[in-house]
């Protein structure tokens, strides 16, 4: 592991100020995945600014019904929270289904958004991969991509400095974007609001880059907006076994029923992309239709049209689509019991 | 780069230099003398590390220890007093692990469920989110243990030995 300074700060425009003069510095939140990623030699930096206690640790309500999430709530701590249990079933959930309890006790909500993708040649420094090391090529695409990304990766080939076919690991971010959530981010040049659309990106031609955040940006809180009929919503994994695995797909979605018809819906999709996948299509061919199983599936359907499986993930696009039916039938005969 | 803290360890108080790069669990079983706590897979997947930091449980591997100042580190040593935890008692009674490697994390992490469950804490596995009661099912431990893993697989005797304190304390019906 390469050497570091510790550095705290007083307070989170300090720890901003730290680490914006420290180029090869980074923030340390409850270090699950950064501490394992030093030791890997994947992550080198050479100060850590300690900000695990510095931003808020409580839940606050927010007008109209909302929440307001402290980024140093710990993971553990949300998932028990009674409004975000009452409220967010799918948010409790993702969290839940999540690491274990031992990393739940100390992954913060901040951090959590900001983990490293689990692909196996991002963490072993032998292999090649353009995300760990800009232009060394993706081992990937021709490799192990059994659990990687089917849609919005960018697959040009394993000698291109553009190919990445990573996927994010986090279930709170999917459960997160399925709410529209905004991140609350301060800056050397003060606050700013990133809605969970703009936060992560796609790989495109820079898939070094997870995030919009600009080195320097801290997490303060994540503002999650009142949506009553959230109280209907799930959060599903499907994992290679069944407790304490990274998705194979997972799917957050919670509906709005008018009798039989879907007056609204919000549909996630994690462990298909380099960023949780809000799937529009499908949410713009269910609004106003009926809500049936032929319906969801075909809207489902519609959504993974566009997905660009490799040889050994293709079975990821049968079952996302079957997910995103599962979840939405769960969700509409929950309403009618 | 070396710093100076004083870590609290199962009571004891211990001034040590330790790099900035060194583990809670190094620190201990290194600097400390303090080996209840083990190293698995150093990675925050085994569990073996398992203690309770200011009473919550967390993989000591992934903490670094300049970090854990001022704060109350528990091993499954520090969770005995004058006599060992019932925890200790029943994984005993119920032959709950072979090699014994994991154990230690395997009883701090079953505490750490305890005290969550005690606490109204759900988990994956539970059905009503909004319980204000936790009923530690065997499925529900199975869940809440699944950070600790053991090579020996006694694990069909950890959960019982877990389940008989989960109905003293009153978290299992």
């Amino acid at each position: 592991m390469r050497e570091f300074r510790y550095e705290k700060a007083a307070d989170p425009a300090g720890a901003v100020a730290l680490l914006t003069g420290e180029p090869e510095g980074a923030y340390l939140g409850g270090g699950t995945n950064l501490v394992d990623l030093m030791r890997l030699g994947v992550a080198t930096p050479d100060v850590l600014v300690d900000v695990r206690t510095l931003t808020s640790t409580d839940v606050e309500d927010l007008p109209g019904g909302g929440l307001r999430i402290g980024a140093a709530v710990p993971n553990a701590d949300l998932a028990a929270e009674p409004r975000v249990r009452e409220r967010y079933p799918l948010l409790a959930q993702a969290l839940l289904a999540g690491a274990s309890g031992q990393l739940r006790n100390r992954a913060t909500t901040g951090g959590n958004l900001l983990q490293r993708t689990r692909c196996t040649y991002f963490t072993d420094t032998t292999m090649p991969c353009n995300k760990r090391a800009p232009g060394s090529g993706c081992g990937a695409v021709t490799g192990l991509h059994r659990n990687l990304a089917v849609l919005g990766a960018t697959d040009e080939g394993p000698d291109s400095p553009h190919t990445c076919i990573a996927t994010h690991p986090s279930d709170l971010a999917v459960a997160l974007r399925a709410l529209d959530a905004e991140v609350r981010v301060l800056g050397a040049d003060g606050e700013r609001s990133v809605p969970m659309a703009e936060l992560h990106r796609l790989p495109g031609d820079d898939p070094a880059r997870d995030t919009t955040l600009a080195h320097g940006e801290l997490i303060t809180a994540i503002d999650v907006p009142a949506l009553p009929w959230a109280t209907r919503s799930r959060y599903r994994k499907v994992r290679d076994r069944a407790s304490y695995a990274f998705a194979l797909v997972s799917v957050a979605a919670a509906m709005d029923l008018d009798g039989g018809r879907v007056r609204d819906v919000r549909i996630a999709v994690g462990g298909v992309a380099h960023a949780p996948w809000r799937a529009t299509v499908a949410e713009d061919a269910l609004r106003g239709g009926p809500a049936t199983e032929e319906a969801f599936t075909a809207a489902a359907e519609a959504e993974l049209a566009a997905a660009r499986p490799l040889a050994d993930n293709a079975f990821k696009v049968p079952m996302a689509t079957n997910m995103i039916t599962r979840t939405l039938l769960q969700i509409s005969a929950e309403a009618r019991a | 780069m070396d710093n100076q803290i004083i870590l609290r360890v199962d009571g004891a108080e211990t001034p040590v230099t330790v790099d900035t790069r060194t583990s809670l669990l190094d620190a201990m079983r290194e600097r400390l003398g303090a080996t209840s706590a083990k190293k698995g897979c150093d990675h925050g997947q085994c569990g073996a590390c398992t203690v309770l930091l200011d009473g919550r449980r967390v993989n000591s591997c992934l903490v670094l220890a300049v970090t854990a100042e001022g704060q109350e580190v528990t091993t499954s040593d520090g969770l005995a007093g004058e006599t060992p935890h019932r925890l200790h008692e029943t994984f005993v009674d119920h032959d709950a692990y072979q090699c014994g490697y994991c154990t230690p994390g395997q009883v701090v992490s079953a505490a750490g469920v305890l005290a969550e469950a005690a606490q109204g804490w759900p988990s994956a596995v539970t059905e009503d989110l909004v319980a204000d009661r936790t009923d530690l099912s065997d499925a529900e431990i199975r869940e809440r243990m699944s950070g600790n893993l053991c090579r020996c697989a006694a694990y069909a005797n950890i959960v019982p030995a877990i389940a008989e304190v989960a109905v003293e304390q009153g978290v299992r019906a």
